[in-house]
Formats: structure tokens, sequence, C-alpha cells
């Protein structure tokens, strides 16, 4: 157990050259900007003044390895600058924006985890079934669908066609007034509030942008499930366990699924780095006023602070998760830290 | 002092042997394959000789036609402004196809030499890799490409560049992984026996033996870059209107859908879904073209 | 006990129906050992998958009688099947380690067997696994309960597969090659234990094995299949002495053991004389005081603690030893893949030790000592024909091009016995005994005066190793060759080697001339190694 713990603590510390790399990186960003930044940073109706200004103000006149330690100084204070087209600090705007973003992604992580998971150990216990086949070409077309393409074709049918979903405008319709904000998740917030009404029009609302979204992380995690799991049952210890005469079940769930989970968590941090992309699409098709959309309006007025302070909010994000994937990951591999795998 | 041989039948059934053979026989006895690569010949036909053969100009404003149902004369109707959809689809594959194809080949290069080199020799350029790796992968994907353009300025070749940083990762990670497998390996060893040199044997034999795993790679990849160059497009970055490429044509097309006007937005979008469709399909039939063990 | 009658079991492959088993019959009685031997694609393996109907998704029963205990194996319900599955019939397999559930308690893994079969209670389960571990001589039994495989052994794991089988006390134990893969020592440790308990628990067993000497020092009777058929059965004595099918008598013939001769390998009809060879007085290759020194995650790991010996002209030195032992590390730094960290190799007088390996390839003398490697499908280039893999040292050491690199090629595999219409294919489209032959060629192709064999036949069958040893001893005869050949094999050593070194934890525990260590051996690990070995019963034909 101390060598687990231990490498655990080394799997922490391994997050922070990390995140030094990527303020670094996010660094770079800021001052790769073609021209004069501080043109850029001091907005369209800038004037020379008013340049000069902000060029002092944001230190770039110092040296570069002196703006490096002035915004890491920043970060550390979480002063991420401030939006142009707001006026408001971008960390503000972002913290009053995630809590949306998340209740969006998680949702939908759920929901295709749900889904994808059955199906793709259906999919290897039953091959060449239907339900094979259906896994098959779930999982093709599901590489190929573009996320904002499919929101559009689901408004387009359920909306408009249909007429049971929702306009796409937002987390709410104005009729209902926002739950009284505990931890931003409307959909816990007004269960917290005992406000049914309010948490059936939250729900109606994210319906479709989380089926979008989960439609897009159903085909890599229902693939892996299935390679996992296939992979798992022609494994040599599941024959040991079979002329054992152990149950179907105890085969199928105590010994292949558990060891099939292990590439199918490892594959959850490759997901999470594209749904967090596909986020900021489904956004902008459903008016989901979350950091995403935030960041693609910033750039449509080139405010330029808010989109560097948005890479960087989630790139930290980014790793929080991986950081609580891997030891998750832990939790269920014994082996984890050790070089045998 | 003769041993069992395998039957010469299956092996002598093919005309001929070699590359072309080979390649005829992958496709025969795998009709998805065999489509796949008809579908893909489609888009680089449309891709190469469409402007030229497109029944309308697609740049072509037409205001007093604007927002037709598909019709006979206009397949895929009108947009907005009265510019036929049909040959505006069209004349996008170009566009697309180059983003997505000059990308991957960047990505391709750079992500090999420094994964080979670095699965080879190991030690701290191994090390220092990892770490550059790491912190790209740091970024969610996308999110990083919006940055690069962003800081970068709004241009098809940052977009290029862009999608060309954020795949340099898979290659190096993929050919590193798979060069240190054949690192040890007997014709590894037999390869340096022969007098061949270590740069020798890394290009001439490891590396070779590593492409057939990557070819499912890089066509998987071919379909991820469109579909994350059309995203970029959609937001906004990259491609400005009039400009005719799937993203912002569906981008263009959004603000209709909710008024019924289908097909501004579905057209783009579905052979934006047929390119990606067809690259990942080819994927396992380059795999078996390429890999000699395919060969029966 | 069990009766199998003309039974037949077939694949469903996308090319139709491949039979793997065409009929065979044999009765078990009870208290029996039974060995099933046969090489590759025997279909030995396939029938005690069949049995236990364990088959993969293809196969199944085609026709005949399977009868275990009054029970009609190939009719039975599954449901039927899971009760006789470990409470009656048992099996274990190879590569032991795999055989267990990598992310759970061998501990947890036994107890699972246990409830299964009814035979413990959740209260009393982990009493009963520690009880079942203690049963297969496991020290410290409470400690190893909470192990993980990855943390066991190779050995142990083998021993915990085998408390699993053995856990609801059945009465047939089927073991399907369990000791490919071990080192000699623990095959013998492991093949004990199971007879040990198997005769103490009056269990019939049936072994599965390609190892007709193993297979004779462990079982009561032998039977023989070939391509899906029984070609012969008796008891090892008989069908030692006294094989009747052409097939026996190869296998027979083949199985390396005491006082037989190389060429007695081969079926009779195939014994050409062997040519004469000389050995020099002068030495070849000195090894001198040879270290090597890897730096481990905890600390330093001495591979090879300073040894030496020499090999003279024309010589054939044998280096034995256990995995772990070092010799594979010293070859590859002889044939200096490898650097070593401190010694001499004196060629001919000139240290090699001296240059760096990553030069090497382009020194003079690199084509003096060359190398056969032990898996030929890992040796062999994947993209590369027969021809190709041959030419490639020719092209790179020698500079033959064109017409005379053809030339040489085909010489080359006429030499080593390869027909010339292989020469174009691929190494997936040859078979085991023809990509050994593969990689001869290419080794002896740059006209090499030292050859190193590492374990060149440990992965080919018996009858295949017979042909390829022979090979190797025409080939040195003609061209003069020394030789240093690695193995764990001792029988094999002894037919093929002048002088032996045997080697144990980095260092040299005994080395002398062959026939008097493998007689007379002073060191206590040479004489566990020997009597490891699995004795093949003498053949009163003389060889």
């Amino acid at each position: 157990m101390a060598r687990r713990s231990s490498a655990t603590l080394n799997r922490i510390l391994q997050a922070i050259p990390v995140l030094i790399g990527v303020v670094v990186i996010s660094f770079i960003l800021t001052r790769a900007l073609p021209g004069d930044p501080a043109v850029q940073f001091a907005g369209a109706a800038a004037t020379p003044e008013s340049i000069e200004e902000v060029r002092r103000s944001l230190g770039l006149d110092k040296p570069l390895p002196e703006q490096f330690l002035i915004y890491v100084g920043d970060l550390v204070q979480g002063d991420l600058g401030q939006s142009v087209s707001t006026g408001r600090p971008v960390a503000t705007e972002l913290a009053s924006r995630l809590p949306a973003s998340l209740e969006l992604t998680l949702s939908a992580l759920i929901l295709s985890c749900l889904i994808a998971v059955p199906l793709g150990v259906l999919a290897a216990t039953r091959p060449g079934t239907w339900i094979d086949q259906l896994c098959r070409i779930l999982v093709t077309a599901g590489v190929s669908l573009p996320t904002f393409f499919t929101g559009i074709v689901l408004i387009y049918v359920f909306y408009y066609l249909l007429g049971i979903a929702p306009s796409p405008l937002g987390r709410l319709d104005f009729i209902y007034l926002d739950p009284p904000r505990i931890t931003g998740f409307f959909l816990i917030d007004a269960a917290i509030a005992g406000d049914l009404e309010t948490w059936f029009g939250a729900l109606k609302q994210l319906v479709l942008p989380a089926t979008t979204l989960a439609l897009f992380t159903l085909a890599p995690i229902a693939r892996m499930t299935r390679a996992a799991m296939l992979s798992a049952l022609a494994a040599d210890y599941v024959r040991t366990a079979r002329a054992a005469g152990l149950g179907p079940g105890m085969v199928l769930y105590g010994y292949a699924f558990r060891n099939a989970l292990l590439p199918v968590v490892t594959t959850l941090g490759m997901v999470f780095s594209f749904v967090l992309g596909a986020n900021v699409l489904v956004e902008k098709v459903f008016a989901w006023p979350g950091i995403g959309s935030y960041a693609v309006e910033a750039l449509v007025v080139s405010d330029y602070a808010a989109v560097q302070g948005f890479v960087l909010a989630m790139a930290l994000l980014f790793v929080i998760l991986n950081l609580l994937i891997d030891l998750s990951y832990s939790l269920i591999d014994p082996r984890f830290g050790t070089s045998s795998k | 002092m003769s041993d069992t041989t395998l039957p010469p039948t299956v092996a002598e059934r093919k005309t001929g042997s070699g590359a072309l053979a080979h390649t005829i026989y992958v496709l025969r006895e795998n009709p998805v394959t065999a489509l796949s690569f008809a579908m893909f010949a489609f888009f680089i036909g449309s891709a190469v000789l469409g402007p030229a053969l497109v029944p309308y100009d697609p740049l072509q404003t037409n205001a007093a036609n604007a927002l037709q149902a598909p019709s006979w004369s206009h397949w895929f109707g009108t947009d907005n402004l009265g510019r036929d959809v049909f040959s505006r689809v069209i004349v996008a594959t170009r566009l697309d196809l180059i983003i997505s194809v000059s990308a991957v080949a960047l990505s391709f290069v750079i992500g090999s030499v420094l994964g080979a080199v670095a699965g080879y020799r190991g030690g701290w350029l191994d090390v220092v890799l990892n770490r550059f790796l790491d912190t790209i992968m740091a970024f969610p994907l996308f999110v990083l490409a919006m940055g690069i353009v962003a800081a970068l300025g709004n241009s098809i070749s940052n977009i290029i560049l862009a999608t060309a940083i954020i795949n340099i990762p898979f290659y190096a990670r993929l050919v590193r992984a798979e060069v240190n497998i054949r690192r040890e390996a007997g014709f590894t060893l037999a390869a340096k026996l022969a007098g061949n040199s270590d740069t020798r044997v890394l290009a001439f034999h490891i590396f070779p033996n590593a492409l057939p795993p990557m070819m499912v790679q890089v066509s998987l990849n071919l379909g991820w870059a469109i579909l994350n160059a059309a995203g970029l497009s959609f937001i906004g970055l990259g491609v400005r209107p009039p400009t005719p490429e799937w993203g912002i044509m569906v981008a263009e097309g959004a603000n209709f859908i909710v008024s019924g006007e289908w097909w501004l937005a579905l057209f783009p979008g579905l052979w934006l879904m047929l390119a990606v469709f067809t690259f990942n399909l080819m994927g396992d039939g380059l795999r078996d073209i390429v890999d000699p063990r395919r060969r029966t | 006990m069990l009766t199998i009658k003309d039974l037949k079991v077939a694949f469903k492959t996308r090319r139709g129906d491949v039979q793997a088993v065409k009929g065979i019959s044999f009765d078990l009685a009870k208290g029996e050992r039974l060995g099933i031997v046969g090489e590759s694609g025997s279909g030995k393996s396939v029938t005690s998958y069949a049995l236990m109907r364990i088959l993969d998704a293809g196969g199944r029963i085609k026709s005949g009688e399977a009868v275990y205990d009054g029970i009609d194996l190939k009719q039975a319900a599954e449901r039927d099947m899971r009760e006789i599955r470990g409470r009656e019939i048992s099996m274990i397999f190879q590569n032991p380690r795999a055989a267990l559930n990598p992310i759970r308690k061998v501990g947890h893994q036994l107890e699972d067997v246990l409830r299964q079969h009814g035979r413990a209670t959740r209260q009393n389960a982990k009493a009963k696994a520690i009880e079942a571990l203690e049963a297969v001589k496991i020290n410290e039994a409470a400690e190893r309960y909470e192990a993980y495989p990855f943390e066991l052994s190779g050995g142990m794991c083998q021993r915990i597969v085998i408390a699993i089988a053995l856990a609801c006390d059945p009465k047939l134990l089927i073991a399907d090659e369990p000791t490919t893969g071990l080192d000699i020592t623990t095959q013998k440790a492991v093949m004990d234990l199971v007879d040990d308990l198997v005769r103490a628990r009056e269990m019939s067993s049936i072994l599965i094995t390609h190892d007709l000497g193993l297979a004779s020092e462990y079982c009561d009777r032998i039977v023989v299949m070939k391509d899906g058929v029984i070609v012969e059965e008796g008891r090892p004595a008989d069908l030692f002495s006294n094989p009747r099918h052409a097939y026996t008598r190869k296998l027979v013939d083949a199985t390396p053991r005491r006082g037989a001769s190389i060429r007695s390998l081969l079926p009779e009809d195939q014994r050409a004389p062997l040519a004469a060879r000389t050995i020099g007085n002068s030495p070849m290759m000195e090894v001198v005081n040879l270290t090597k020194t890897y730096q481990g995650k905890s600390g330093p790991v001495y591979a090879v603690k300073g040894i030496s010996f020499t090999i003279r002209e024309g010589e054939s030195v044998g280096l034995v030893g256990e995995s772990g032992c070092g010799k594979s590390t010293t070859s590859s730094m002889i044939v200096r893949l490898l650097d070593p960290t401190s010694g001499h190799l004196l060629f001919r007088g000139e240290d090699i030790a001296k240059l760096p390996s990553e030069n090497f390839s382009r020194h003079p003398l690199r084509q003096k000592i060359q190398m056969v490697f032990q898996d030929a499908t890992d040796s062999l280039n994947p993209r590369h024909t027969a021809r190709q893999s041959i030419a490639e040292p020719l092209k790179r050491l020698t500079g033959l091009k064109g017409a005379h690199l053809g030339e040489r090629v085909e010489e080359l595999a006429a030499l080593t016995g390869l027909p010339s219409h292989l020469l174009d294919r691929f190494p997936h489209q040859l078979s085991g005994g023809q990509k050994a032959r593969v990689g001869i060629a290419r080794a002896i192709a740059p006209d090499p005066d030292l050859l190193i064999l590492d374990e060149p036949t440990a992965a080919l069958d018996v009858s295949i190793q017979a042909v390829v040893l022979n090979l190797l001893a025409d080939l040195r005869a003609r061209l003069g060759m020394s030789y240093l050949f690695v193995s764990h094999d001792l029988n094999v050593v002894r037919l093929l080697c002048d002088h032996v070194v045997v080697m144990k934890g980095g260092k040299v525990v005994e080395a002398g001339a062959v026939e008097t260590v493998m007689d007379t051996p002073q060191n206590p690990y040479t004489r566990e190694l020997l009597t490891a070995a699995p004795q093949a019963p003498a053949r009163k034909s003389a060889a």
C-alpha cells in the first residue's frame, strides 16, 4: 500500500511540470500576436495615448522574461486580464459561465457512458449479431459526424419538424427565472430549491445539446469498450476461469469486464480532450451561455485577452480532469506505479 | 530433408505478385474497402475537376433567386444570396482537402521524425520529447487550435499550421511506440550485424515496419483534420465569406434552419460527413495494402 | 473413467470446415497417468479443449463419443458442464502468469472457485483458500493469499494455477503444456509437485506435451498424435525401445538423449556420414573478465560479473544456464551488439571490446562474427522476402552486386537446404523450419569465422530441431566455423559442443570438456541442472 500511495503522490507531482508547460505556452500565445500586442489589447477604438497606457499597464515595454514573471504573478492572483468587449475581468466572466459548460459536458458524458458501455459489452459478447453490427455502424458513423452538424440536424428535426424540443436559445426559457445560485448547475440548484417546474424547464433545454454532445462521445467509448471486452474475453485468465467452472456472470463481470475497464478509463482522458473542444461548437449552435460561446463571441470582436484566458482555463480544467482519471485508474488497477502492466 | 510447406495454392492463385496485384486483391476481397476507395476517387475528382465542371459560378449571386428549395435547375437549392448550393459544395471540396492533407502531411513528417528518433535513442531525448508532447496534449486540442489561430492571425495557412501542431503528438507517440517495440527485435539486431549503421537500421528496417499501423492513423487523422478545419471555420476562424467551404456554409446555413430552409446547411454538412466517413473507411484498406502480412 | 471413441473436432473458418481432430479413440483408467504427445498442429490441445467444451467460438465436436464416468460430455448441457469443470475435471495451461486475473488477489481467485462449487461459504472461504495454497506446498500461504499475480514469480504462479485446479478435488487433471517457458529446474519442481499431488489424491491425469522425454518420465502410458490422428500408443519404455509407427520412430530418434549422436537424431534413412572437422589449438575468441552492469531503478544490476572462457579455432563451445544467468547478455557482448562495462574480448589477439558497438557495423571484423537468433519469426524483417533478408549482409558487408549477388544467395539457400522457390516468400508464408534456415543462411552469408547461436531451436518442433541441428553440424564441418551455442537444453549442448561453460547468477560455475562436465559434474548447480533435465528411457537398439 505504501507503494501505491507513493505512486499516487508521484502522479500528482507529475502534473506540476505539465502545468508549468501550459502556462508557458499560454504566455507565448499571448505574445505571438502579429503586430503590436498593445494595439490588439487596447481594442478597436483606441487612440495612440490609450495604446501607450495599455502597453505600460500590461508591461509590454519590459523585457520578455520579466513579462513572463508578471504574467505568472497575475495568474496566481487570478487575474486573466480585462475583457475588452464586456469590460469585466476575464476571470470573473469565465467563473460565472463555467457551471453552464460543466453541466452540459457532464450530462453528455454520463448519458453517453450509460449507452456506450453496455452497447460495447453486448457487442463483444454477441459477435456477429445485430447488436454487434449496430455498434460497429454507430462507431464508424459516430466518428465521422461533425458535432455542429448533428446539432443543427437535431434542431431541425425535433424543433422545427416535430415541435417537441424547445427553441434552442440557451439554458432556460425566458418564462422561468434562474434558480438561486448554489452550484451554478441548474438541475441541482432547482432540485435543492424544490422548484419542479424550473427543473423540468432546465431539463428540456438540456436534452438536445446534451444529446448532440453525447452522440459525439458515444463512438470512441463504445469502440474502446467493445475492443477491450473482446480482448479480455480472449485472454488466458478468462480461459482459466471457464475451465474452473465459474459461472458466466462471474466470468463476464468479475473477470473480463473489470479488466476491460482499464483501457476504457484511459480512453476517457482522450475523450475529455475532444469533448471540451466539441463543447465550444455545441454551445454556439444552441446559444448555451457557457465559456465556449463566450470565447467564440470574443473571437468575433477580437477580444484576445478573453480568448487566451479561455484557452488557459480550459487547459487547467483538462489537466485536473486527467489527474482525476489517472487517480481513479490507480484505484482499479493494483499494478499502478509498478513497471508491470 | 524437406519440411511441410504452406500450400502454394493460395499464393499462386493471384495473377502475378507485386504491389499492384496485391492492391487489386485487397480491393476485391473487401467490398467495403473498394467502396471507400471509389468514394475517395470521387472526392479527389471533385477537388481537381470540380471548379471546371460545376454548372454555376459558386460566387455568382442572384438576389432574385434566393432561398429556393432544391429543384431540377438547382439540385441543392440556392442560398440567401441566390448562389447555387450544389456548385459551392463541390468547389468547397478542393479547399477542405487542401487544408486537411497539408496539415496531416506536415504533422506526419515532423511527428514521425521526432517519434522515431526518440523511440530509438531513448535517454534524455525521449524525456524531452515526452514532456513537449505532454504539454501540447494538456490542452484540449480544438481549443489549442483556436488559441493558435487567434494568436497567429486569421488565415488559411494558420489553420493548416494549427491543425498540424495539434496533430503532431498522435504521430510522434505512435511512431515512438512502434519503434520501441522493434528496437530489440531479432531483425533489427540482424540488420546491425549485416553492417547497417544505426540510422540506416532506423530508416530502412524499423520505420517501414511501423507504416501499416500508421496507415490507419493517417486516414483517421485526415477525417479528423477535415472536421477540425470545418469546426474552426464554423466559429469564424480561417475561412472568410464568400469563399465556399463546408464549415462556413453550415454556419451560414444554421441561421436558416429555424425558419425551415434546411438545404443551406444540410448539403454541405452531409458532404463533410461523407468525406470524413470515406477516410475512416479507407484506413483498414490502406493498412491491408501496405502490410506484407496480408499478402497470402 | 474416460472413454473417447472416434472423436472428430472441426473448426468453422472462412474457407470452410477445418478438421483438427480426425477420429481418435483412447481410454483412461482411474489413477492412470496418460501422456498425449505431438508436435504443433497435431490436435493434442484441441482434444482436451473439446472434452472440457471450452473450444473457441468456431469449434465443435462433430461426431464420436466422449464419456466421462457415464456422462456424455458431447451432449451435456452447459450448466452440467460447469459443474464438471473444476469439480470433476480440471485443467492447467501454459504461461501461468497470464492464466491468472491480473487485477484480482490470488486468494480471491481461489475463493471464487471454491464458492462456485459449493466447497466454501463466505465465512470460511478465506480459510479454505489458504488451505488450498498449503496443499500445493506454498510457504507463508496467508501472505501469498493477499498477493497479486504480478508480484509473484513464474513458478509460484504455476503453483497457484495448480491450487485453483485442485481446490475442489477433481478426479481428472489435464495439463496442457504446463512447463513451456519455464526453466529446467522450475519445470522439474512443478512436474514433481503435480505428480505427487495426483498420486496422493489417486487422480487420473492427462499430460499434453511436445516433449516425448518429459512425457516418458511422468506418464504410465503415452499416445502419439499427428495431424489429428493417433499413430501409436504404449508404455514409454516400449515406445522408446520398439517404436512401430514411422512417425513415432522419427520422434523418438529426434528426442535428444544420452548416448545419442547428432546423426542419430535423424531418421535412419537420412543419416549421411558426418564430415570430419578439425579443432585448432590457437584461441579464436578469448573472453577475459567480462562484466556488464546496468543502472536499475533500485540500484545497479550486475548482469555479468566477470567471466572468462576461450573458444578455439573450429571449436564449438556451449554456454548453458537458466533465465537470468547472463548468458544472453554475454552473447550480445561477444557479438558486439552490446558494450561491456569492463573486460576484454580478444578476437585473434585484437581487443574488440574497446570498439563501441555503434561503430562496429562498419568495422572489417563485423563479417567475421555473426549470430543466429532464437525466435525466427522475430528475427526476419516482415517486409523482406527471404532473398532480401539473405542478401542484406552480402550487400552491406561484401559489396556483391547484381548477378553475383543472386548466385551467392542461391548458393546459400542450397547449402541450408532451402528450396529456391521459397526465396521470394515473405516470413509469414514460411514454416518454422524454413524460417530457421533463412536465419542460418543469412548468418553464414558473409563467411563468418565465429557463429553465435542464441537458442536457435528453442521454438521449433523436435523433429525440425533434429534437422536444423544436423544442418548446423554439416555447415561447421564444411565451412570450418567456430560456434558459441547458447542454450538451456543440456542434451542438445552435449550433442553439438566440444566444450561447455555453465553460468549462474552472472558467473561461470563450471567449465570443461562436454563429456567430462556432463558425466562427472563437480558443481552442485551443474548436478542440479543435469538431474532436472527429463531423461528419455535408454534405447536398446544402438544409435
